[in-house]
């Protein structure tokens, strides 16, 4: 009996929920740390060796299979320039689906380690300070601090763009 | 009601444009001289099926206009009207009218009104020029059918008093187990029932086959009946006879109304279940019409083609050995499984023998699968004899079109791309290749002159020639063009086959002077273009005064490819199988460089540019840098031939091709990616691509 009520007690708890915060993973790239919509992330793997695809950015790792689909990689340490670590099997793969013109596009990006899913309320999340030229902070979509650490939440859809993945700026 | 009708429009559509397409290539295979009735009826069930669907979906004016079309063809079947040349060609109008009409109806644009009214009254003229008796005061069914479709939904509101009700069976009525008699007795049942029968039908007693039905009926029963009720006596005959009702109304003032909705709604579900079964009976009696069919088959072009998904007809066969395949599978699935369970090494030879069979039922099923999507060419093929016999009518010419081949099967997406380009080299021929039929006799060739389609498997390829035995291209006129269009040099010097692929230049017209038929459309260059996009490539012969030939080379399909592993350091790559021509070592003595940098390699008397994969795709795990030692592989690709220098040859396999673009982007050099057995994921090599990157 009481697990009944609990369970239902924790089911008006997400719903409330629901409606005022967000969830995001949370994870740690050297000192920083990052954030991304749950909802966006497809899996988390263990890094895996890839295949390199020539002429393209250091931080384009390469190409995945994942069931039959062909997944870039891209290490985000390189890419927010915060210098290179070794891969080992503890090296994390995120896997995340990201909307481009009405489609859905599957990549996936290495980060040092995975830390947490973390609740946010929108109400606490803040904007981005603008660092002007400095720092590019585009495809940061606001600050936010759980205990007492700052994380950066991420845009996905954004962050894709940025890298010119979205094959039409290619002709 | 009208909900439920739209997601038959688009079976209802394609059904009709393959009914049109049946009919053209009925009408253009019509030998006047010597009339199969066989070819008629096949004409004839096209147009009536047409006219059956518009009139239960209420494209009145579809209705209306096939209506007189079948008239005319009724009277050429049952022998009381001669086929003549210009009856045909009405005939042939009309097909393209109404072709339109459906188009408009389909995109949902207006009906060119004026169009429509100018071939109805050129069949008209038709019709009534001819002393065609008994037709005309005979009693139509189909009138009123199509009447019908114009129902107001208001009528419905009506009390009904009755149903009239115009029955005329097929003639295989009674062969289908149907008996009217009991029909009759069912409606009877229902109301108050008068039968007045036709006798009109009945043949001489001398030509009576007594198990046909020549007898129809006009019916009328009284009483409130539900048209449910009435539609579910004549449920089963629905496809073997004509069929129309009429509501009787109680308010007499009122003009006879059109019957509505309810009735429509239900139709159609009917059909789809006698249809589905009827399809395969006619078919397996019918060879003649078979082939027919299988032409018919055809698809709108892809400039015609409307929105809409996609679909494919399959031959029931090809579905049977998929579902053969994968009980196999199964079977052998559950074979290893088992085998897993209890492994011990003795039985080595059982798991190593269930992974081949594996292996092999595969493979097979890739096949299998593969093959759902090939089409025949005729798909393409069948509309060319109405493009023959238009231009050869047109310009005066005497021509005779050769189909080779028509049942070549060729993947879904190459034949719909294939179209246009090969519309384009067909009018070509015809228009340009082709001369008048006195300045054939004055060649001393016969008056008439032959376009060949051929279409052949060789290799992993499927060739596509378009021959002809005309005038040929003038070299010299060739290259006199190119210079006055500023596209070669005065001075250049260039093969035969480097001239004749002048016309594929943009900007480059073969013609003197443009005429309507080859005038408009793509160009050469965008043909090539064309081709080239599927991976193939196209080739010209020619001989001056004796023809030209233009063999399109295309790859079988576009997902699966033939490839050769090659290995650069660590990392391997696919070269498509097509593309390389051989590949060896070469001798210090063979290299050679040009201004110092660009490498060169003297073979069989050409200096072919050296490309080296290590560099232009920066792999510094590349066991050789001295291209003595490592190897050289000649390819070719768009007229490029390069000599590509890797580490090693590994091996050759069939590779699926997966879209890099799909969550990445396109990368120079490359174009796609498969994934190799252990998983890993390898890049298919694009020549030509590696060709600009090695020159930027």
């Amino acid at each position: 009996m009481s697990e009944i009520i609990e369970l239902s007690s924790t089911d008006q708890q997400d719903a409330k929920r629901l409606d005022t915060s967000l969830q995001f993973l949370s994870f740690t790239l050297g000192q920083e740390e990052y954030g991304v919509d749950i909802l966006r992330v497809q899996e988390i793997r263990s890094w895996e060796p890839v295949s390199r695809i020539p002429n393209v950015p250091s931080y384009e790792k390469g190409v995945v299979n994942l069931r039959g689909a062909i997944v870039p990689i891209i290490d985000l340490r390189e890419r927010f320039q915060l210098g290179h670590s070794d891969y080992s099997p503890l090296t994390v793969v995120v896997v995340l689906q990201a909307r481009m013109a009405d489609k859905t596009r599957i990549i996936g990006v290495v980060v040092d380690s995975v830390s947490d899913v973390v609740d946010v309320n929108k109400k606490s999340i803040q904007s981005a300070p603008n660092f002007g030229a400095k720092v590019s902070t585009e495809f940061i979509n606001g600050l936010v601090s759980v205990s007492g650490r700052m994380v950066m939440l991420l845009d996905v859809d954004k962050l894709l763009k940025l890298d010119g993945l979205d094959g039409e700026d290619e002709s | 009601m009208s909900i439920d009708m739209a997601q038959f429009h688009q079976v209802f559509f394609e059904e009709s444009f393959e009914g049109l397409d049946a009919m053209e290539s009925g009408l253009l295979n019509l030998d006047l001289g010597d009339v199969n009735v066989e070819d008629i009826n096949t004409i004839f069930r096209a147009a009536h099926s047409i006219k059956g669907g518009s009139g239960t979906f209420g494209f009145t004016a579809v209705s209306d206009f096939t209506h007189v079309m079948e008239t005319l063809l009724d009277e050429m079947r049952d022998g009381r009207r001669k086929i003549t040349q210009p009856a045909v060609d009405v005939l042939l109008g009309s097909v393209d009218c109404l072709r339109d009409m459906l188009q408009s109806i389909q995109n949902g644009s207006e009906v060119d009104q004026s169009d429509v009214a100018e071939h109805k009254l050129a069949l008209d003229n038709e019709l009534n020029n001819a002393v065609s008796s008994s037709s005309a005061g005979k009693p139509s069914p189909e009138a009123l059918a199509s009447n019908s479709a114009t129902a107001l939904p208001a009528d419905e509101a009506k009390q009904i008093a009755g149903w009239v009700i115009a029955f005329s069976p097929h003639l295989h009525l009674l062969k289908t187990g149907n008996e009217p008699v009991r029909m009759f007795r069912e409606l009877a049942s229902l109301g108050h029932l008068t039968t007045t029968v036709d006798l009109q039908g009945v043949p001489d007693l001398y030509d009576l086959d007594p198990e046909e039905c020549h007898l129809s009926w006009k019916l009328s029963v009284l009483g409130d009946i539900p048209e449910t009720e009435v539609d579910e006596i004549f449920d089963w005959v629905e496809d073997d006879c004509d069929l129309a009702k009429q509501p009787i109304y109680q308010t007499p003032t009122e003009a006879p109304p059109l019957h509505s909705a309810p009735d429509v709604a239900i139709n159609p579900v009917a059909n789809r279940v006698t249809e589905d079964v009827s399809p395969e009976l006619t078919r397996a009696e019918e060879s003649e019409s078979n082939s027919l069919e299988r032409k018919s088959g055809k698809k709108e072009d892809a400039k015609a083609a409307p929105k809409g998904s996609s679909s494919i007809r399959v031959d029931t066969s090809k579905i049977d050995t998929l579902i053969n395949m994968v009980g196999e599978l199964v079977i052998t699935q559950s074979m290893l499984s088992l085998l897993g369970e209890h492994f011990e090494l003795n039985k080595l030879d059982q798991l190593k023998n269930g992974l081949s069979q594996l292996e092999r039922h595969t493979r097979e099923l890739q096949e299998s699968v593969m093959n759902i999507r090939m089409l025949p060419i005729s798909f393409v093929f069948s509309r060319f004899p109405r493009l023959a016999h238009d231009i050869s009518s047109k310009l005066g010419k005497k021509i005779e079109l050769k189909l080779v081949g028509e049942n070549t099967e060729v993947d879904k997406t190459v034949v719909e791309l294939l179209s246009d380009p090969l519309v384009h080299l067909v009018r070509n021929s015809l228009d340009h290749g082709i001369e008048m039929p006195d300045v054939r006799l004055a060649a001393g060739k016969p008056e008439t002159g032959t376009v060949t389609l051929e279409a052949y498997h060789r290799g992993g390829n499927i060739v596509i020639e378009v021959a002809d035995d005309g005038k040929g291209l003038d070299k010299d006129k060739l290259r006199a063009k190119a210079i006055e269009k500023g596209l070669i040099d005065a001075d250049a010097i260039l093969s035969d086959k480097q001239t004749y692929e002048l016309i594929f230049m943009p900007g480059f017209s073969t013609a003197e002077k443009l005429t309507d038929i080859s005038g408009r459309g793509v160009g050469m260059d965008v043909v090539r273009r064309n081709i080239q996009a599927l991976g193939g490539n196209i080739e010209i012969l020619s001989e001056l005064g004796k023809g030209s030939t233009i063999s399109i080379h295309l790859p079988l399909t576009l997902a699966i490819l033939d490839g050769q592993s090659i290995a650069v350091g660590d990392e391997t790559y696919i070269l498509p199988l097509g593309s390389i021509i051989e590949s060896l070592h070469v001798k210090e003595d063979r290299l050679n460089r040009v201004a110092g940098k660009g490498e060169t390699f003297l073979l069989r008397g050409q200096y072919l540019p050296i490309i080296r994969m290590h560099q232009i795709f920066n792999v510094l795990t590349a066991k050789t840098t001295k291209l003595t030692e490592g190897l050289i592989v000649v390819v070719e690709g768009q007229g490029l031939r390069c000599g590509l220098f890797v580490d090693d040859l590994l091996g050759q396999q069939q590779v699926v091709i997966k879209s890099l673009e799909a969550n990445y982007r396109r990368i120079e050099g490359v174009s796609g990616a498969t994934i190799l057995g252990d998983g890993s994921v390898a890049l298919i090599l694009d020549i030509p691509g590696l060709v600009r990157l090695a020159n930027q």
